[in-house]
């Protein structure tokens, strides 16, 4: 058993026709539950909810409260190579995209980590295209070690690999992983993937799993909003965290809504998902599921960030870079960024504007001993 | 007539620490490390609890551990741990780096509700008592692990009144009453107060003390509820040494007619 056959479970499911059949009674019952099922989650995700996004908003920010308090935890990313042999037509690191390739020696990598410590940030998110080949498991190892010395939470955002590879990478301190399917969409998947090994759905899909059993004690996963049909994505995105709270309760579950933003090579996106829809989205995972953790990306811009503070956000990334070597050996112009960083202030900034909203930015929240 | 409990020593001890407030804080969830020292003094507590995984000695902004005033003792807690002996691995850096003997152990393998491991937190008390730590176990209440927790050598019992976070009270209040009749340790009640009325209650059961964090942190007002939780904890406290009436499921009146037989 594992998230794959529920997905295809659902496959002849109509969820456009079960999404405009809800009604507002069915929203406001749902609402005035404790415990919400997955029933109610539809409700929530329903365009008739959008009547409701206000006490909504108040029960998510109450019990995001509840269970979090009022702090916001702060990381930053770290990307250490651009090399990919993937074509995802949506992503600037696409491999049909020309540009100068780069990947940082160990000896640069500490340099980057350095410059990201001495902004007091703790908590680090290594990220790399896909290209075993440049960045084979050895070099990952390696980086994790170097990076210890510097962060006291490693999350990775690599290639998917297998439970072993994830084993060695545990054992040298990253306790934490993000792998976001793109689309829970199969046919858009496909199309969006059409060669190299992301191509393969199931495989992709089942990496959550395979890191819960390698030993690592937080997942981060979601769709990418643009690809498939946003209430869709939102739905098997939330039904799969909840899959992975119910599996592997040892593990911290968070969910991310990256939304597609201009790099070189870049397709329009299919889907644009609205601020509106942003935020229900977000409310309804809140209501969903208590203690999930919400990470909120530079990809938003700064104004938005300074609202979803208050909406039941957990973690916010800060002072991000998104090119290979911009914290300490390139500037902004050299690098070929795989996404546009759209909130660019610094993490001094933007800590303060978490402590003015009443929140207390936290750098440092987790110890692996 | 002067009460009879003012004449006693209510004086609580952990191991052979002696604590006059048994109203215990946490330093979790607040919106600024400011607001702590202003808590701490409205509430008078003496024990405040720190998540040793929040503690940076190297931080650029001003570390949690340097809110909290020198008069109050500081319980670093093992959250994170998700076996014993993480749980010990995180003890002993807490006192390498300086946060004391006291520990309160929280082992905790699940993370949809937050509950502890009992069996983890009873080995990781084992170990840590014989290492000479003041061990302060956080458990699901549970009679055998209670007497367990005491023969392993543990300061105190830390039952939850409900998941932590939840505000919920005393859920767990008729295991808890269990506890209390049978441990001869100090039993805390910790998580899931969320009201200064539930504290009190916690209290009037019989309970040593209350352990407080969300309610407080969380609160529009921290210091106001602080000082709120300290008044209950006291009520209730007097209440519990005034041995106050039990409730009866049946009527009794106060001049039994047969009274006169037994005079």
């Amino acid at each position: 058993m594992s998230f794959m056959s529920r997905i295809l479970e659902l496959e002849s499911f109509d969820f456009d026709g079960h999404f405009q059949e809800v009604t507002s009674a069915d929203v406001e019952n749902s609402l005035r539950k404790d415990e919400l099922r997955e029933q109610d989650l539809f409700n929530l995700l329903s365009k008739t909810a959008q009547d409701y996004l206000e006490p909504m908003a108040r029960k998510a920010q109450k019990l995001t409260r509840q269970h979090f308090g009022n702090i916001i935890s702060l990381y930053a990313p770290l990307y250490i190579s651009d090399y990919c042999s993937n074509a995802c037509v949506y992503c600037g690191f696409n491999c049909g995209v020309q540009f100068p390739r780069t990947k940082l020696t160990i000896e640069e990598i500490e340099r980057e980590a350095a410059a990201i410590a001495a902004t007091g940030m703790r908590h680090i998110l290594i990220l790399t295209g896909e290209a075993p080949a440049q960045t084979p498991i050895s070099y990952l190892e390696e980086a994790v070690t170097v990076m210890k010395k510097y962060f006291s939470s490693i999350a990775l955002e690599i290639f998917p690999m297998d439970e072993e590879e994830y084993r060695v990478l545990c054992k040298a301190g990253a306790d934490s992983l993000t792998v976001y399917q793109e689309t829970y969409d199969r046919e858009v998947y496909k199309e969006m993937h059409p060669r190299g090994r992301k191509a393969d759905y199931e495989y992709r899909l089942l990496t959550p799993e395979r890191g819960a059993r390698a030993g690592f004690r937080a997942l981060n996963i979601g769709a990418l909003f643009g690809l498939g049909e946003p209430r869709k994505e939102a739905c098997l995105a939330a039904l799969h965290a909840h899959y992975l709270e119910q599996e592997f309760p040892d593990v911290e579950i968070s969910l991310s809504l990256p939304r597609m933003t201009k790099a070189k090579g870049i397709i329009e996106p299919k889907n644009i998902l609205s601020d509106i829809d942003f935020v229900q989205f977000m409310l309804a995972w809140r209501l969903f599921m208590p203690r999930l953790g919400i990470t909120i990306s530079t990809r938003e811009s700064a104004e938005f960030r300074d609202r979803l503070v208050h909406l039941g956000a957990t973690r916010f990334s800060s002072g991000s870079k998104t090119g290979v070597g911009e914290y300490s050996l390139k500037n902004h112009h050299d690098a070929t960024v795989q996404f546009e960083v759209t909130d660019d202030r610094s993490v001094d900034e933007v800590a303060d504007m978490i402590r003015q909203s009443g929140y207390q930015p936290v750098f440092k929240d987790w110890e692996l001993v | 007539m002067m009460s009879t409990i003012q004449t006693q020593d209510d004086t609580l001890y952990f191991g052979d620490v002696a604590f006059s407030s048994r109203l215990l804080t946490g330093t979790g969830k607040f919106a600024s490390g400011d607001i702590i020292a202003p808590m701490l003094a409205a509430s008078g507590s003496e024990l405040i609890t720190v998540a040793l995984r929040r503690v940076d000695p190297n931080a650029k902004e001003k570390d949690i551990l340097q809110y909290i005033p020198k008069s109050v003792r500081i319980l670093p807690n093992t959250s994170g741990a998700r076996t014993a002996e993480e749980a010990v691995r995180i003890a002993r850096i807490a006192r390498e780096a300086g946060c004391g003997d006291f520990i309160k152990i929280e082992v905790i393998t699940d993370m949809k509700y937050l509950l502890p491991d009992n069996a983890g937190t009873l080995r990781a008390t084992e170990i840590l008592a014989k290492e000479g730590f003041i061990v302060l176990p956080y458990m699901m209440p549970d009679i055998t692990v209670t007497k367990q927790l005491h023969d392993a050598g543990a300061a105190a019992i830390m039952p939850l009144g409900a998941p932590i976070g939840t505000n919920r009270g005393l859920e767990m209040k008729p295991m808890i009453k269990r506890i209390i009749e049978i441990s001869k340790l100090p039993v805390v009640v910790d998580a899931g107060i969320g009201r200064p009325s539930q504290a009190a209650e916690a209290m009037e059961m019989g309970a040593d003390a209350v352990l407080v964090n969300t309610a407080i942190a969380t609160s529009h007002d921290p210091v106001a509820a602080g000082k709120a939780f300290a008044l209950a904890v006291q009520a209730g406290r007097m209440a519990y040494l005034a041995q106050l009436a039990e409730e009866k499921e049946y009527a009794e009146a106060s001049s039994p007619l047969t009274g006169f037989l037994r005079s």
